[in-house]
This record gives structure tokens, C-alpha cells and sequence, in this order.
């Protein structure tokens, strides 16, 4: 690969980076004064927080990587549905808060594995980028892990609702492990991360939580793929447009 | 020889205390209606933190930019901490949280009315900021030595983060005046949408107030709401000028005799319309309030579940 194929990659995959944090964060932003308790509202908005900021440093980077002028905004209130590449277990609805809960264990304990990997990337500004967000991550798997622990080991009620959750994103986990050719190669570079290699350190975890809380690892075989080449749910537009629409509305202004 | 006080030498020793700038604090003799007026003023400060949210969350999911996003989550953020530190201090009074939070339900208790507005622009994300915040430290500078030390000590940490709250509101004002023609008729429109509706936030003159004059005598007000009103007032006029914008009260005139500036008159009856529940918002804002509470009501119900369940095992391990 020519450093310019590399930079190109890499520009390519900061940006997928960056679609992860800001599609997910824009979601958990939308518990904000709509949790359970105003604890839950704080602790949400923290945790969004956290992502629109990581956000920010990815597609920061990608601007500076790209050199041709678009700015962070650009990459994220400019590009359309078609052209984002997060994971589509990030862009599926709030749902109850079970279903964000547990959303928010396996995306957290994906995220523990593979900043941890990041933090060794040869490339200098992914990895402190990965630094920051591991502390970060560490934090967020604490707390939605007892949270799951406690909806699935709490009552009835919410006991089949985590479970109902679990076994409706569990089709969405797959393709986090299923690098493309791109991935591939800036893993080999010693740049990204092979997320393959991560699958089994997940689940034994998740299985290991789940167990504790009395939740069944689902068995149905179906998976649904497609965020990393911008084949998205119909959800994905509706989000843009509205975390686009201001941006949009008035061209070329600043804020 | 007589060994315990009366109510009457009670309340002189409390009186002499508050005369004396001392803190009353929550183990301390209190008079009842001192401790119901303090309730009554803290936990509506409280709900004013928490319904708050609601019309500044309405853009978080639109915010303009990624750092104007940040900064907005981290904002509403702080005032859901107000509310809490908020509560904490109005439970030391002797009333658990779920009791506010009832009251507040069923309309027993009050919240400010600005939050009754609509947002309905970036611009009053802006004003919000800049308006509602900025009047609402006015107010809480001065509540910094009100006479009840938790509340007190409350506003003091309110206060470093309510001053911050208003520049980034004013920050985003002065980016609308100074960008484009929309931008800036979209801060003069939040402006005057919410200049009159800021005034309205200390309250009636003070010869209507209900609660004035013994809430001074207590000193849980430290100025009435007429001379808080003026700060405000007189503070705001040179913000516009540097704005650019246009002042929304066309008789303000600065009063050389006064050294304060002359004003319009507040609109009393859209005041009391909002106060009395009929605002722009008022509906929703509750049903909002209410349908996060009940929807929760199984969250909160699992919560309880898993931690007796805990107990019970730790209980059997031991």
C-alpha cells in the first residue's frame, strides 16, 4: 500500500470511527429529562456527552487527514445516510430503557476490547484518541453492566423486557466482528484493529453477565449487516435529519 | 424554675440569630411557617432546575455544531446536578424527594414560568442562556447569603455554574449577531421573545408579593424582587448595545437622578396567565414530566426488586 492508499484508509476508517461515537451518542442524548429518575438523566447525558466528544476528536483528525478544508461539522452535518459507515446496532432507536441498557452492555464491552486494542495503534493520534476513550468505556461497561444485572435479575417485568432487548439487537452484533477488506489492512499495518480476533473475549463476558443476570445468551441464528458500507436501517435518516437539520438549513453560517 | 422555652422565647433567640447574620442549619429550632416557606421556595427552585431541561433538550439532538452540542449536553447536565444538590437540600427540611416530586405532579407546587415558553430557534438556546440564566443569577447571588445554611452553601456552588451557563449563552448570541442577515434576525426575534417573559422571573412588584415581607424579615430573601428586577435590568442594556440588536422595551431611558435605567411595564396578565397554567407550555411540560416518571415506574420498581434480593443473599451468606 502507498502511503497515500494508507492515509486514504485511514482517513476512511477515523471517519467510521467518528459515525460509531456520534450516532450512538446522538441516541443516548435523546434520554435526556426522559430517564427514569434524574439521576439516570445526568448519568445519560454524561455518557452522551462522552461520545459527541469522541466524536469530535475523530472526525477532528479525519479534517486534518483530509487537508481539503472540511472542518469536523462538515463530516458530520454534510454527509448523508448513504455515505456513514457506523454500525447499525448504533443507530437503532432508544427503545425502552432496557433495551438502551443492554444496547449499551454490548456496545460497551465491544468498545473495552477494541480501544484497548487502539491504544497500541501505530498511528499516533488514534491511539491517544483510544487512551481517552478507554477510560471513558470502562466507566460506561461499570454502569450498564449493573444496570443489566439489575433489570434482569429485578422483576418480572423487567426481566422480559432486557431479555426482549437482548434477543432483538443480538442480530446486530455480528457485524462488529466481520472487518472488511479495509479493516484488514489497516489492522495488518499495525494501524487499526482486527475486530475478528475479538469476538470470543466478548462473548464470554457478555455470556458472564448475562449469566449473573438470569438472562438467556440468544440462540437464533440471524444477523442483519450492512452499517460499514452504508446499507442502514430507515432510522439512520430520520436521525440525520434531525441532528442536520439546523446545520443545513442555513448554509456556510457559523454557530 | 421554669427548664424548657417557650415558643415565643424560641423564636426571639431565632430572630436574634438571623439579625446576627448566623446560619440556621437543619438540627436548629425553627418557626413552622419559616420551615414551609423555605420548602416551599427551595423545592420550586428545585422543579424550576429539573422542567428546565425540557425546553433547552428540545435542540440538543440539533444543535449547530458538535461543540455547541457538547456544550449544551453538559449544560442541562449541570442543572439536572442543581436540581439533585436542590433537593437534597430542601429533604434536610424533613421532607423526602418523592413528596416534592408528588407535589410538583399534581400541581401543589410551582416551577418558574419561563420554562412555559417554547423554544422554537437556536436563537433561544441562545437567549435562554444569556436572559433566563442571567436573571436567574441575579437572583441567586443574592440568595448566596440567605439565612438557611444548606441553601446557602447550595447556591454558592450554583452560582460558578450558572455564570458559566450564561456566557455560553451570550457566546451563541454574539454569533448570531455577528453572522449572517438570518442569524441575526433570528437573535433579535429570541430576544424579544424572551426579554419581557426574564423580567417576569422575580416576581410582582413587591407590594403584591405574598411572601415578601416576612421572607425578608427571615432573611430568606435578601432583596426584594423590585431592586433585583433593576440590576437585571440596568445589566441587560449595554449586553444589547454590544449585540447590535434592538432593545425589545422602547421606553428604556436611562434616569441621571435614579442612576438606574427607567423602564416599561411588565404584561401582569399574560404573568398570571402562565402562573395560573395557562402558558404556552404548561400542559406539556407536566405531561412530559409525567409520562418519563411513569414510564420509569418499572425501572425505579426493578431497582428496588434486585437490591432486596442482594440483601436477602447477603443475608443467607452471613
Amino acid at each position: 500500500m502507498s502511503d497515500e492508499d494508507l492515509k486514504q484508509a485511514t482517513l476512511d476508517y477515523t471517519l467510521r470511527l467518528g459515525d460509531d461515537a456520534l450516532v450512538l451518542g446522538q441516541r443516548i442524548s435523546e434520554w435526556v429529562s426522559n430517564g427514569p429518575f434524574l439521576e439516570e438523566d445526568i448519568a445519560y447525558g454524561n455518557v452522551a456527552l462522552d461520545y459527541i466528544g469522541r466524536a469530535r476528536m475523530y472526525y477532528g483528525y479525519a479534517a486534518e487527514l483530509a487537508a481539503d478544508g472540511r472542518s469536523e461539522d462538515d463530516f458530520a452535518y454534510l454527509r448523508s445516510e448513504r455515505e456513514f459507515r457506523n454500525y447499525l446496532i448504533n443507530e437503532l432507536p432508544r427503545g425502552d430503557f432496557a433495551y438502551s441498557q443492554v444496547r449499551q452492555l454490548l456496545v460497551d464491552q465491544f468498545n473495552t476490547a477494541f480501544l484497548d486494542r487502539l491504544v497500541e495503534s501505530r498511528d499516533a493520534t488514534l491511539a491517544a484518541i483510544a487512551a481517552k476513550g478507554i477510560k471513558e468505556t470502562r466507566y460506561h461497561l461499570r454502569r450498564s453492566r449493573e444496570w443489566v444485572l439489575r433489570l434482569g435479575d429485578g422483576t418480572a417485568e423487567s426481566r422480559r423486557r432486557a431479555q426482549k432487548g437482548l434477543d432483538d439487537l443480538w442480530g446486530y452484533t455480528h457485524e462488529l466482528f466481520e472487518p472488511d477488506a479495509l479493516e484488514q489492512r489497516l489492522a495488518k499495518a499495525g494501524i487499526g484493529v482486527d475486530t475478528a480476533a475479538l469476538k470470543s473475549q466478548w462473548q464470554q463476558a457478555v455470556a458472564a453477565t448475562l449469566g449473573e443476570a438470569t438472562l438467556n445468551l440468544p440462540q437464533e441464528d440471524w444477523a442483519v449487516r450492512g452499517g460499514r458500507t452504508g446499507y442502514h436501517t430507515e432510522y439512520l435518516g430520520h436521525l440525520l435529519g434531525e441532528l442536520q437539520s439546523i446545520y443545513r438549513s442555513y448554509p456556510g453560517c457559523r454557530w | 424554675m421554669k427548664t424548657t422555652l417557650d415558643e415565643q422565647e424560641l423564636e426571639q433567640i431565632f430572630q436574634q440569630r438571623i439579625d446576627n447574620e448566623q446560619k440556621i442549619e437543619p438540627k436548629d429550632w425553627m418557626p413552622e411557617a419559616y420551615r414551609k416557606n423555605l420548602l416551599r421556595q427551595i423545592s420550586q427552585h428545585a422543579h424550576s432546575e429539573v422542567i428546565g431541561m425540557q425546553p433547552e433538550r428540545n435542540f440538543l439532538t440539533r444543535a449547530p455544531s458538535l461543540r455547541r452540542k457538547a456544550v449544551l449536553l453538559s449544560k442541562i447536565q449541570d442543572e439536572g446536578g442543581h436540581g439533585l444538590y436542590l433537593y437534597s437540600a430542601a429533604e434536610t427540611l424533613g421532607t423526602p424527594r418523592s413528596e416534592l416530586i408528588e407535589a410538583l405532579q399534581s400541581g401543589a407546587a410551582k416551577y418558574a414560568s419561563i420554562f412555559n415558553y417554547p423554544t422554537q430557534t437556536w436563537g433561544d438556546v441562545g437567549a435562554i442562556g444569556w436572559l433566563v440564566d442571567g436573571a436567574a443569577i441575579v437572583n441567586q447571588v443574592s440568595l448566596q447569603r440567605t439565612s438557611y445554611g444548606p441553601y446557602a452553601r447550595g447556591m454558592i456552588r450554583i452560582c460558578k455554574e450558572e455564570s458559566f451557563h450564561q456566557r455560553q449563552g451570550y457566546e451563541i448570541m454574539i454569533a448570531l449577531a455577528q453572522g449572517s442577515e438570518a442569524q441575526k434576525q433570528m437573535a433579535q426575534d429570541s430576544l424579544n421573545r424572551f426579554y419581557w417573559p426574564s423580567l417576569m422571573m422575580f416576581g410582582p412588584h413587591d407590594s403584591e408579593s405574598a411572601h415578601s415581607a416576612r421572607s425578608m424579615k427571615w432573611k430568606i430573601k435578601r432583596e426584594t424582587n423590585d431592586d433585583l428586577r433593576q440590576k437585571f435590568i440596568d445589566q441587560t442594556v449595554p449586553q444589547i448595545m454590544f449585540l447590535g440588536l434592538e432593545h425589545p422595551d422602547k421606553e428604556i431611558r436611562w434616569n441621571e437622578q435614579r442612576q438606574h435605567y427607567d423602564h416599561g411595564e411588565i404584561d401582569w396578565d399574560e404573568f398570571n396567565a402562565v402562573i395560573n397554567g395557562n402558558g404556552h407550555c404548561n400542559r406539556q411540560r407536566m405531561e412530559h414530566h409525567l409520562r418519563a416518571h411513569e414510564e420509569g415506574t418499572w425501572v425505579r420498581d426493578a431497582m428496588t426488586a434486585y437490591k432486596e434480593k442482594q440483601r436477602k443473599r447477603e443475608v443467607q451468606v452471613a
